[in-house]
């Protein structure tokens, strides 16, 4: 079969992720792999899934999502609210799969209750709406307390002591405790694998030219016969629900889970529209590979203290500089010529 | 048989009357011109035809079916699609892509395969790609399938435009000022595309024009529109010499 230039293009970005995953495997084999760094795997993973997510929001349906940790949040609470529950009574693997499904799926019915009023509106609204969403279902998720005991279930917005035999599920501000560690760099690879597939197919497809249609002109759109609400919401909804994936490995990572702002605040949906602003809005590949280096940056360079922030600034301009100013795309189209050039004799 | 049957349409904005008891009758196949003074309401009454704005008053039929107060959505489905006075592609797509966005609700697959490309995808968008090529050879555009739209030179961009409306199988196809911008050169190569595209596909014509020569060359009929009413209507010649639309062009001596 003849492969086309995108299916190409979509294979490498596939190639990409299984070499990293490889060779992290042979390093972490040979001993070459400081516990800590293994212990940034999982969450580099997660939030390049997230940035994969937001990169069909803002840089293929072109609105702007400023509570992607919002739903990162649902679905890491709901699969966590699920696995607790069902630790002692179901197997690992069945448990994980279906906590995975739980959390996309809750995150997808908030993408869709949040798309409801606001995809039919003009201008910037998802943005405002977003941001504000993001923060009150963080508010609200570290306030509430639920639990169970020989009376059912109890929830509410103050601390109340359990009758008899029973289980906090949710304790305040507290969060959930003693979720299982099921996440694991395979797992969140493979994860990662099938986000790509799925938003590069959409991509290419009826639905996803539909999708940039809306992006590109509106009223042109409209004006095809194209339905623009149920394109918006249909991206909009997979993209929360993918967000919504990468918050239950995130719950999974860690015993516990907290509601808080280090995590699940606007500062964290923002770090990921950088990923996605830096890596290229619309490029997708640039998102994974974007995610990826500036999570692991700042951590390879505590190292250097106070000074770490600085240079991770700098980084972040540098970066943009080479991806936007006009002068270095020339130069780098140069060089990719050259190559291609080269490869092609 | 009359295909576009428009009976006193009005609209207004504030104050202003923009289009007051318009009417127009179509029949199939004509090529028919709307033509009138800058701010007459000639794309207001586009735009009303198409749904962008709801009338105040009046009916729209096209054949049979009666589509005032449908939405841009839903006429297009009935049959009318339209170009743009200031040209709207959609510029970050490829130029075969912006006809296949036309051709939309011409085939169909389900989103789970558009996700998972599963065997419908390829033979669903391998007619497509035919269907779209098709039309992207009548206006001479296959050889930049795969160019941006927005690289195409500004030409190139109207008639890709036309390409792009055709393809949502209309009955009938309104030009918004098709000839904008265009040297006398560009203007004669889409004369003979107009008329080219009517024969071929047997398509019914409303288009928008100042370029006389145009309107002169190849519509049938006209209406001259005058401060949102209509000033005068009927066959080319005859219009064009009434010292009443020569005065609204020109102004009094």
């Amino acid at each position: 079969m003849k492969l086309t230039k995108v299916s190409k293009r979509n294979l490498i970005t596939y190639g990409i992720v299984i070499a990293f995953y490889i060779i992290i495997q042979i390093l972490n084999l040979t001993g070459n792999l400081s516990s800590h760094m293994e212990g940034l795997l999982v969450p580099m993973t997660y939030y390049s899934i997230v940035a994969v997510a937001l990169n069909l929001t803002v840089g293929i349906l072109g609105e702007l999502s400023l509570g992607h940790a919002g739903f990162m949040c649902i679905g890491a609470f709901s699969a966590s609210l699920f696995s607790v529950a069902t630790k002692e009574t179901m197997n690992g693997g069945l448990r994980f799969f279906l906590a995975l499904v739980i959390g996309t799926v809750m995150a997808a019915i908030f993408g869709f209750l949040i798309g409801i009023p606001v995809l039919r509106l003009k201008g910037d609204y998802l943005a405002i709406v977003t941001l504000a969403f993001g923060e009150i279902i963080k508010n609200i998720l570290a306030a509430v307390y639920l639990g169970y005991d020989e009376a059912g279930l109890h929830i509410s917005f103050k601390s109340f002591v359990l009758q008899g035999e029973g289980k906090m599920l949710i304790n305040g501000a507290m969060g959930i405790q003693g979720t299982p560690s099921d996440s694991s760099f395979t797992i969140a690879i493979v994860i990662l694998l099938i986000s790509l597939f799925i938003v590069q197919n959409l991509v290419n497809s009826r639905d996803g030219r539909a999708i940039m249609s809306i992006r590109d002109n509106r009223i042109a759109s409209e004006s095809v016969g194209i339905n623009v609400v149920k394109y918006k919401m249909l991206a909009f909804v997979i993209s929360a629900a993918i967000a919504g994936t990468a918050g239950v490995l995130f719950s999974h990572n860690t015993s516990t889970l907290t509601a808080t702002s280090t995590y699940f605040g606007y500062n964290v949906s923002i770090m990921i529209l950088v990923y996605v602003v830096l890596g290229g809005i619309g490029n997708i590949r640039g998102s994974v590979i974007a995610a990826s280096i500036l999570y692991i940056l700042p951590e390879m360079l505590r190292g250097l203290s106070n000074y770490r922030m600085l240079i991770y600034s700098i980084v972040l301009i540098v970066i943009m500089l080479i991806n936007w100013a006009p002068k270095a795309i020339e130069v780098r189209e140069k060089y990719v010529t050259l190559l291609k050039r080269r490869f092609a004799k | 048989m009359t295909l576009l049957d428009v009976k006193n349409l009005s609209i207004s904005f504030g104050g202003l009357r923009a289009v007051d008891d318009f009417n127009i009758s179509i029949e199939e196949g004509q090529l028919y011109g709307l033509i009138g003074p800058n701010g007459a309401g000639k794309t207001t009454a586009f735009n009303l035809l198409t749904g962008v704005y709801k009338p105040n008053e009046g009916i729209i039929k096209l054949g049979d079916k009666d589509i005032t107060g449908l939405s841009t959505i839903e006429i297009n489905k009935a049959g009318i699609a339209r170009t743009f006075q200031n040209i709207r592609l959609f510029k970050d797509l490829s130029v075969i892509d912006n006809v296949k966005v036309g051709l939309h609700n011409q085939f169909s697959y389900s989103t789970l395969s558009s996700v998972l490309h599963l065997p419908s995808y390829h033979k669903v968008e391998k007619e497509m790609d035919e269907k779209a090529m098709e039309l992207l050879k009548v206006f001479g555009l296959e050889e930049h399938r795969d160019y941006l739209a927005s690289n195409l030179p500004y030409g190139q961009q109207r008639k890709l435009e036309i390409a792009r409306a055709l393809a949502t199988n209309p009955k009938l196809l309104l030009l918004d000022e098709p000839a904008a911008g265009m040297n006398p050169n560009e203007t004669g190569e889409l004369m003979e595309t107009i008329q080219f595209v009517r024969e071929h596909f047997g398509m019914t014509i409303l288009l928008i024009e100042h370029d006389m020569k145009l309107v002169a060359g190849i519509c049938e009929e006209l209406t001259v529109l005058n401060f949102g009413r209509v000033l005068t209507q009927g066959p080319t010649k005859e219009v064009l010499s009434n010292p009443e639309v020569i005065k609204a062009y020109i102004g009094d001596e």
